[in-house]
């Protein structure tokens, strides 16, 4: 679904993203795991080409990211970076609005306007949806930014740390969503993650990165043992079987 | 109106996405454009007509009424370049505290101006009058503007907070220089330099007109036409990236129409410094919206009412119609505060 062939970025001489090859496959969740500046973000950010690489190519089914237009692009892969901050003040329902641009170039019709309320609907935001975004929870905030990406009905989905400032129930509701979203809607979903844990439970596949390298691509259970999370993030790991799965511990 | 379709279909009733948070918004947006409208056209009328000489209806006072149509006219010119300009420029800017002066069109029209008058005397700053002199002026800030953008807008390093930083150093520059030369200058021609400095309405000559008109209706008709994809600009480079606009493209069209917008304002009447800025940030206040579509006609309206009432004031009350600019910054600075202190954010 996602060919990366080849991808480098530089930033100085001696740090560089890449060159990275990697596959990831169509459906499901994959996770982007690894240690802080390994260059998780800066590769998805390049995949949904809000960022442009020094070299190689990238593959969204078959789409060219740097040579296809912007606005046909944005009808197959949606991107949520970790900071948004507007200068414009929105409702939820206005901001999910927002997701309708490719498709409508602003201009709602009902079929927009059904979709914009499934997706506000999916993410469990209809009581809030005429609410200001700076009325409005840290939580509650991400869940409607992620509910705009949804409703760009893209096959590609990619979010950069969604749980970010996210506590306990708000990170596993996301989670449970965006697992909905793959299972029920058919969405690719891309996710940057840093708890290990919720990528082994919720993700299909993980890709652990590291120095701007992908150095292991598997399923969870391939990427769950010691030997291979102490690698990647060069800290003891352990891994003992919880009542849900493995579980890495590493404290 | 996608309410009223609402209405007739069966289907699950839900509010639009539309720019409106609710009915309410919806009616004080009404409100908030006819009071408006009715402001804006009672001051032009007045303008036109108020203490006019000839008896209403004779040929002697539509021949005055014509005469100062052409005031009217200008100030129409500057409503729109000013507000379309402002609230375009801060869109793209993502910030509501900037203004497009920023960018040195106005150090630069303070510039050639002292300039031709350092050089060559008063009769330097008749030679600038013309309508071939209004169109360079107008090109020269153009290019100016274009050449920043375009050499900080397209490196690597692309960033629109540096490119308001060198604008203001510029600016800077140009205004140290312009003051330094009118230290050197004899008093009665830094008399006649003073008038064309502040931004007056009277500055416009008629004959500008054919080429400002023009230039003000097609770089504003384009920026309407912009609007629904001025709203995603508003959400910043890369939300509008994710939604299919090409940013840097449309952030080079928005300045360029924005600079030619300020240009023609700045050349026509002079310098306008606090207008735009005044004017943006009522509208948003009328508007209770962020849609561009409905901003924009609320922030003409807003400029021309502002322009028109104070000249109007100053004119018939105060007899003092030169130190319009002065007022409007004044009362501008004073509205803006209050709006700020009671609202508590930009």
């Amino acid at each position: 679904m996602i060919t990366i062939e080849n991808v480098r970025r530089d930033y100085a001489t001696d740090v560089a993203i890449g060159p990275v090859d990697l596959v990831i496959p169509e459906g499901g969740i994959t996770a982007l795991i690894g240690p802080n500046g390994a260059g998780k973000s800066t590769l998805l950010t390049m995949a949904g080409r809000l960022m442009g690489m020094d070299a190689g190519s990238i593959a969204i089914a078959g789409y060219d990211v740097a040579s296809t237009k912007s606005a046909d692009l944005a009808k197959i892969v949606s991107i949520l970076r970790q900071e948004n901050h507007f200068v414009t003040r929105l409702t939820v329902r206005q901001l999910v609005g927002f997701g309708r641009f490719p498709h409508s170039k602003g201009r709602l019709t009902r079929a927009d306007e059904d979709i914009i309320s499934r997706s506000i609907d999916f993410l469990d935001l209809g009581l809030l949806e005429h609410r200001y975004l700076d009325e409005l929870s840290g939580g509650q905030r991400q869940r409607a930014y992620v509910a705009m990406v949804l409703a760009q009905d893209t096959a590609v989905v990619l979010l950069d740390e969604p749980l970010n400032n996210l506590d306990m129930k708000h990170a596993v509701t996301m989670m449970a969503q965006l697992r909905r979203a793959a299972d029920e809607l058919g969405r690719t979903i891309v996710i940057v993650l840093h708890d290990i844990n919720f990528a082994a439970h919720y993700a299909d596949h993980i890709c652990a990165m590291k120095d701007g390298q992908v150095v292991e691509f598997g399923t969870p259970a391939e990427i769950m043992t010691d030997d291979v999370l102490t690698r990647v993030f060069e800290t003891p790991v352990q891994v003992i079987d919880g009542p849900h799965g493995p579980l890495a511990v590493y404290y | 109106m996608r309410e009223r379709a609402d209405a007739v279909q069966p289907a699950p009733m839900r509010a639009a996405a539309g720019w409106f948070a609710d009915a309410r918004a919806r009616r004080r947006y009404v409100i908030a454009l006819t009071i408006l409208i009715v402001l804006s056209t009672g001051f032009g009328i007045g303008l036109l007509a108020w203490d006019n000489p000839m008896p209403f209806g004779t040929s002697g006072f539509w021949r005055i009424a014509e005469l100062r149509f052409t005031n009217v006219l200008v100030m129409i010119i500057v409503a729109v370049c000013q507000a379309v300009a402002t609230v375009s420029f801060q869109t793209v800017a993502t910030n509501r505290i900037v203004t497009p002066s920023i960018l040195g069109f106005e150090s630069l029209y303070r510039a050639v101006q002292t300039s031709s008058v350092y050089l060559f005397g008063i009769a330097g700053l008749v030679a600038m009058q013309g309508l071939l002199q209004f169109g360079i002026q107008i090109a020269v800030m153009v290019a100016l503007a274009m050449l920043l953008y375009g050499w900080l807008l397209t490196g690597r390093y692309a960033n629109l907070q540096i490119m308001l930083l060198i604008g203001i150093v510029i600016g800077g520059g140009l205004g140290a220089v312009a003051t330094f030369m009118q230290r050197l200058l004899t008093p009665s021609e830094f008399d006649v330099l003073a008038a064309r400095l502040f931004g007056n309405i009277s500055n416009a000559d008629a004959s500008y007109l054919p080429l400002a008109v023009p230039l003000c209706v097609v770089a504003s008709a384009l920026l309407w036409m912009r609007a629904r994809r001025l709203n995603v600009m508003a959400l910043g480079a890369d939300t509008a990236n994710a939604l299919g606009v090409n940013h840097r493209r449309e952030l080079m069209i928005t300045l360029f129409l924005v600079a030619v917008l300020m240009a023609t304002s700045t050349a026509l009447v002079g310098p306008m410094t606090f207008l735009g800025f005044l004017v943006a940030t009522l509208a948003y206040q009328f508007a209770g919206s962020d849609d561009h579509r409905l901003v924009f006609p609320v922030a003409v309206l807003t400029a021309f009412t502002i322009l028109s009432g104070a000249y109007f004031v100053m004119r018939n009350i105060f007899y003092a119609q030169g130190v319009v600019s002065i007022i409007i910054e004044l009362v501008g600075g004073v509205v803006f505060l209050i709006v700020i202190l009671r609202k508590g954010r930009l």
